[in-house]
């Protein structure tokens, strides 16, 4: 690809209002910036936790795109990845204070281990019913979490977590509708969702560990074993409607929150940051 | 007339979509989409239809409840008000303030 096709071009983006995305511009909403505007590097930490887990889960989602089951899916899953996008630019435009770095230079300039997601976001799509497995986990935890870092002592999470629960509460939903059709469907879509859910479960546990930032964030973030209860309570009804036995098998070690990852974020960060580094500061 | 997701080929069927922008107005007719079941198809619009801020409501409603007519009888069923102005309301004034007339 040459320089040219990745240079600005002003007259193309201002064409109409309905194609043109200005990604190199990171404008957060008015009630994110009225709060505090620069984190402590505990709290940056924290954001760049839930920041790179949004980040890493919207890339996995994107490469679904001409490939769901259905065009309609394609789009369902286009929407929750953008959404996800959306929650990791705010996150990591706030963790970005801390240290004076963009949204940009986190996402695109850091290698895995200073990623900080966790283990069950990198997992790799699989089939549909695997995305659908993770969706289901990922999207009741964290809406779980976002329903309580809206008390944050910290107004600017507080903010993004208010803005950000009323989508995840729908990609709970939508992940909730799939895995009660495909757990319930033929006997081969109830296969792949049990295979699914049993390959996915050894990561749920990584997810409610308290590491010792935590310790130092009382008031500010949510403690991840506080949340398990409420886990819990929320996904036993749904596997109760669709028969399915919760997936009691072994614990992998997890890691993510410190930097330690499975051999898929690599090739996942490749990917995704080749183009930013191919093409320094390039906009399009 | 076949509708599509009628043969056993095409697993899902079509469904018709109807979106309302802003209370007080109607539901318009936006598109269709398909889905396995009315649950995923109100889902489904709300995803292909409803995502820059376009409704406040939507239906959808299976193609195949649609009765239609026939479009080989648009003669019949369409052509008599041509050229009969006397159909129209067009030689009353309007009243002040009646908007959507």
């Amino acid at each position: 690809m040459s320089e040219d096709t990745v240079s600005i071009d002003s007259a193309r983006a201002d064409a109409d209002d309905h194609g043109h995305v200005a990604v190199a511009v990171t404008t957060l909403d008015a009630e994110l910036i009225e709060g505090p505007s620069l984190a402590t590097p505990d709290v940056a930490e924290y954001a760049l936790w839930l920041g790179d887990d949004a980040l890493v889960l919207a890339q996995q989602l994107g490469a679904w795109i001409s490939r769901a089951p259905e065009l309609e899916e394609d789009v369902a899953l286009g929407n929750v990845a953008l959404d996800l996008i959306g929650h990791a630019r705010s996150l990591l435009h706030y963790a970005g204070t801390a240290t004076n770095r963009t949204e940009d230079d986190l996402a695109y300039w850091r290698t895995e281990p200073d990623f900080r997601s966790l283990h069950i976001v990198e997992q790799p799509n699989g089939d549909f019913a695997h995305t659908i497995a993770r969706q289901f986990v990922v999207s009741h935890y964290v809406f779980e979490l976002y329903s309580r870092l809206r008390a944050s002592a910290d107004q600017t999470l507080a903010a993004i977590a208010a803005k950000a629960v009323k989508e995840v509460d729908y990609h709970r939903d939508h992940a909730t509708q799939w895995m009660l059709r495909l757990a319930q469907g033929t006997d081969e879509s109830r296969r792949r969702m049990i295979t699914a859910l049993s390959d996915l479960w050894p990561y749920v546990d990584e997810i409610f560990r308290d590491e010792p930032l935590i310790d130092r964030l009382e008031g500010i973030a949510v403690r991840p074993s506080s949340l398990r209860p409420a886990f819990d309570a929320a996904i036993a009804p749904v596997f109760a409607e669709a028969e399915v036995e919760l997936p009691n098998g072994f614990v992998a070690s997890g890691g993510g929150r410190i930097g330690k990852h499975s051999e898929h974020l690599a090739f996942l960060l490749a990917e995704m940051q080749v183009l930013t580094r191919a093409h320094p500061g390039a906009s399009w | 007339m076949t509708t599509p997701g009628d043969s056993a080929s095409e697993i899902w069927p079509l469904w018709e979509v109807f979106v309302r922008s802003n209370r007080g107005l109607s539901h318009v007719h936006v598109g269709s989409l398909h889905a396995p079941d009315e649950t995923l198809a109100v889902r489904n619009a709300r995803d292909l239809y409803t995502r820059r801020g376009e409704g406040v409501s939507v239906w959808v409603v299976p193609a195949a409840a649609i009765t239609t007519s026939d479009p080989d009888a648009k003669g019949a069923f369409f052509e008599s008000s041509a050229g009969k102005n006397y159909r129209h309301a067009s030689y009353y004034s309007k009243s002040e303030g009646v908007k959507h007339l």
